[in-house]
């Protein structure tokens, strides 16, 4: 029990939660780089219409960063509130609700912003 | 397989709900649970912000609609305009939020700055320059420039 780390660590379970840590931060970086891509293109040039704003999504490489980041906030929103309802709800059953809630909702929300992308 | 599954861990709960009033918190702290209600906030509006980007991507038509929403309201103006734009402003604060505390989170990772004159300064540094551009930007949706 001294060592409880590295090579020492006493192995309890299959997931330590590095992953979803990671997950979090690469996603974070991936939507602040979409922001600021996004940004600077709705800044740049003529005043925002219609045409210039649907314009920005148009092109392929816009669609494919997109699509990406849209997945990235899927992921990235479920650990945030997985954590959320780790931390604050304690009976397994509601949380158990939670968690079954936050999946149908993000999923449902990604789905509708992809099939609104794919149209494009 | 080790004592430390089998020994029932503590749980300390001295902290009831109706403390929170009266709890006095750090600027990281607070920083800390803005982070996590902006985060909240984002995730229930999700399916307006969904409908924000729906209606203004998709035709001319679905654009005025869009555009409408925030000056002439919805359902014959039971919803004034004004309601959608506090609700937009209430999402530019929660993405400015959760994006600064995000920074903050990502360089203190990258640099191991974990000193506690560090995390005051960066707090106060994040709780600074959201609000500041939440009020610019709130200021340029509701016409003021």
């Amino acid at each position: 029990m001294s060592e409880n780390y590295g090579t020492k660590r006493i192995v309890t379970g299959a997931s330590y939660g590095l992953r979803d840590w990671l997950a979090q931060r690469v996603t974070a970086v991936l939507m602040a780089l979409f922001t600021l891509v996004l940004l600077v293109q709705v800044i740049v040039g003529e005043p925002v219409s219609y045409y210039k704003w649907a314009g920005i999504f148009s092109p392929q490489w816009m669609k494919f960063l997109t699509f990406t980041v849209i997945v990235a906030m899927l992921y990235h929103v479920w650990v945030g509130m997985r954590d959320l309802f780790m931390d604050y709800i304690k009976p397994v059953g509601i949380r158990l609700a939670l968690h079954v809630f936050a999946i149908v909702w993000l999923v449902g929300c990604a789905g509708w912003a992809i099939q609104v992308l794919w149209r494009l | 397989m080790a004592d430390n599954a089998k020994t029932s861990r503590p749980v300390y709960r001295n902290i009831h709900v109706t403390d929170i009033v009266t709890y006095r918190l750090p600027a990281a702290g607070i920083v800390s649970i803005l982070h996590r209600i902006s985060g909240v906030v984002m995730f229930l509006l999700m399916p307006f912000i969904i409908w924000m980007f729906d209606t203004s991507v998709t035709s001319e038509i679905t654009y005025d609609q869009f555009t409408s929403v925030f000056t002439a309201g919805c359902a014959d103006g039971a919803i004034p305009g004004w309601f959608f734009k506090l609700i937009a402003l209430g999402l530019i604060w929660a993405y400015l939020h959760h994006f600064c505390a995000g920074i903050r989170h990502l360089l203190m990772e990258a640099t191991h700055t974990y000193t506690k004159q560090a995390g005051k300064t960066t707090a106060v540094a994040t709780l600074a320059v959201s609000i500041a551009l939440t009020v610019v930007l709130g200021a340029k949706l509701f016409g003021l420039f």
